[in-house]
């Protein structure tokens, strides 16, 4: 067990450093150095080349990426030359708004898939279960934006219920608070990920179904409801880890949408932002920082699964 | 490393495989492929839907003509009436020929970045899943490396830069596409290499480029279509998005995205016309290759095929 996380986690150090240089290496093709954005498009050469190497961008782009991991361990990811901030504050301000979003979102479409896709599972082939196979194949066809667009229109300028705008407040525990802004972005991202998730929680729960040990639940005469919560749940929710752990490109990519369609001041709009100003410094952290987050993730769901699922560890 | 049922493969119950002994009508795997695929009628109907759209989209246009390219100041923001079945949007360009032009955008995106992904995909994985030893462990940790990259960003960022075309989305997209095909064609490789048919043929003196373009190339191009279509889908939604923040392609090609996007703004006044029609094709035709490609994995593979 032990010898297996640690092999797990030694792996998982080495593709966040081999990410980073391949991430870096690829925006240093694309943008070699901020001096034209900071000095403007009159800079002269000899300014420009004066700033790079004022700022170290004259280095071959090994160095540079060695001094920027040896910085960012520190915690120093750079400079915001746009909004003159150190990258690292303006990370600061507005993790936890995206955390909560998705972190929301993620927790609500899981509680929502697990008991759906048992329920279609236990009704398999009724009229309900193809209802919500249908519904959700229909979510998994659709942007992210347009299904924002058509809960924006439907309970926002239709019945007035939600605001079409996500709180604006810089306090987390505010921004929680304020039902009435952030009910529909949460419920956007939420839905998008039901989709996906309550499929594969239908056919894990048909699989586990078939299995003796819900048979032998059954025929020691446990009622349904039981054999259900002692036994199916528990076992068919077993992938839902990994595809949890799976999904965190799908929830940064949704993130990044949502913020955007509804104006969240979050990490996703921050990047969105960073886009148009070319603030390179902001679009290399945070893009580490959502390839580290990939990692991680997939690794927690492994060592999860193997707390959660005994059997694994013997493989 | 898992043994529970595959996310991404959908569980594929040791219980369903057959259990030998049965002795059916010998077919060719392929014929047994299509008639699996056409009893499958969501399936038959995604294909009719994916039919409709490249009709729509690439004949379209040369039979339908609307105003895509100049602003004409009369005819702007138009309900859908008569000379304009789905209105016009406030540049006075009419809707029903943006759709067309901007699905055969999103169709050519989607389809390069699909084929180049699973030609080097398959290239990669082949020669990882042949050469084994040293150099597979390295390729495939590279493929590790870059499927934790992720992709919205990173062509965002290049998007942004060098700007968006056609040819230039497809190719960016398709250089993320690879991975997936690399990883199922190495496996599809390292299994078939111990099959008796294989050894069979080696042994019956078949060389290297004949064991891999009669025998394991044909039989891995069940997984490569599959993949191939949750691709085209994949990255209809992704050129779709990348329009929708105000970096996908650039005019005079349309894009769905953009589309949505121009008309989200003026949902407000009421002209729904240029919201969900749009809206409805992007997820029409990502629908129906999620159909086929569901479809397609199930008909081709042995172990859930029924007897």
């Amino acid at each position: 067990m032990s010898a297996y996380l640690i092999r797990r986690v030694i792996t998982s150090i080495i593709v966040i450093l081999g990410v980073s240089i391949v991430i870096f290496f690829l925006l240093h093709l694309i943008y070699p150095s901020p001096a034209q954005d900071v000095l403007g498009p009159k800079a002269t050469t000899a300014s420009i080349n004066a700033w790079n190497k004022e700022h170290g961008f004259d280095r071959p782009w090994i160095v540079q990426y060695l001094s920027y991991l040896g910085n960012a361990l520190h915690g120093n990811l750079g400079y915001s030359y746009k909004l003159n901030q150190s990258v690292a504050a303006l990370l600061n301000e507005r993790w936890a708004r995206s955390l909560y979003l998705s972190g929301m979102s993620l927790l609500l479409s899981v509680l929502i898939a697990i008991p759906l896709g048992i329920y279609q599972a236990v009704r398999r082939n009724s009229l309900s279960d193809n209802a919500v196979t249908t519904a959700a194949f229909v979510l998994y066809a659709m942007p992210v934006f347009f299904l924002a667009l058509i809960l924006i229109q439907i309970f926002a300028l239709s019945l007035h219920i939600f605001s079409f705008e996500a709180s604006q407040s810089t306090s987390v525990l505010r921004v929680m608070g304020d039902w009435h802004s952030m009910t529909l972005p949460i419920a956007t991202l939420t839905l998008i990920n039901v989709a996906g998730y309550s499929r594969y929680m239908r056919s894990s729960a048909m699989d586990a179904l078939a299995q003796d040990y819900i048979k032998a639940a059954r025929a020691k005469g446990l009622p349904e409801r039981l054999v259900l919560l002692r036994h199916l749940v528990r076992n068919a929710s077993l992938p839902m880890v990994t595809l949890v752990g799976l999904s965190i490109p799908v929830l940064l990519a949704g993130n990044l949408i949502t913020e955007q369609v509804f104006n969240f001041q979050g990490l996703g709009l921050l990047f969105f932002n960073s886009l148009n100003n070319v603030d390179y410094n902001v679009l290399i952290a945070y893009t580490l920082i959502g390839a580290a987050l990939v990692v991680v993730g997939n690794l927690v769901a492994d060592i999860a699964l193997t707390v959660a699922d005994p059997r694994i560890r013997l493989a | 490393m898992t043994n529970i049922a595959s996310p991404v493969l959908g569980p594929l119950g040791a219980a369903r495989a057959p259990e030998g002994g049965e002795v059916g009508p010998v077919q060719s795997g392929w014929r047994l492929a299509v008639r699996e695929f056409a009893s499958n009628r969501l399936a038959v109907l995604g294909l009719a839907v994916i039919a409709f759209f490249l009709v729509f989209c690439f004949i379209g246009p040369v039979l339908y003509h609307g105003q895509t390219v100049n602003t004409n100041l009369l005819t702007t923001d138009l309900p859908p009436g008569a000379g304009h079945p789905l209105g016009t949007t406030d540049e006075g360009f009419d809707e029903l020929a943006l759709l067309m032009r901007g699905g055969q955008a999103a169709l050519e995106v989607a389809f390069l970045a699909a084929a180049f992904g699973v030609v080097l995909g398959s290239i990669w994985g082949a020669v990882a899943g042949l050469v084994g030893g040293v150099v597979d462990s390295v390729m495939m940790r590279i493929v590790d490396i870059f499927l934790s990259i992720p992709i919205l960003f990173v062509v965002l960022i290049i998007a942004v830069r060098y700007g968006a075309s056609v040819l230039s989305l497809g190719l960016i997209i398709g250089g993320y596409y690879w991975l997936v095909p690399a990883r199922l064609v190495r496996g599809e490789v390292l299994t078939l290499r111990t099959r008796d048919f294989v050894s069979a043929a080696r042994v019956a003196g078949a060389g290297r480029w004949r064991l891999i373009g009669r025998h394991l190339i044909p039989n891995a191009l069940g997984v490569m279509i599959v993949n191939v279509t949750f691709n085209v889908a994949d990255a209809i939604l992704l050129v779709a998005a990348l329009g929708y923040l105000g970096f996908g392609l650039q005019y005079p090609t349309q894009d769905w995205g953009d589309m949505l996007s121009k008309g989200a703004a003026s949902m407000q006044n009421g002209y729904w016309w240029l919201v969900y029609p749009v809206g409805a094709c992007i997820v029409l035709v990502v629908l129906a290759c999620n159909l086929v490609g569901d479809a397609l994995r199930d008909s081709f593979d042995i172990r859930l095929r029924r007897r």
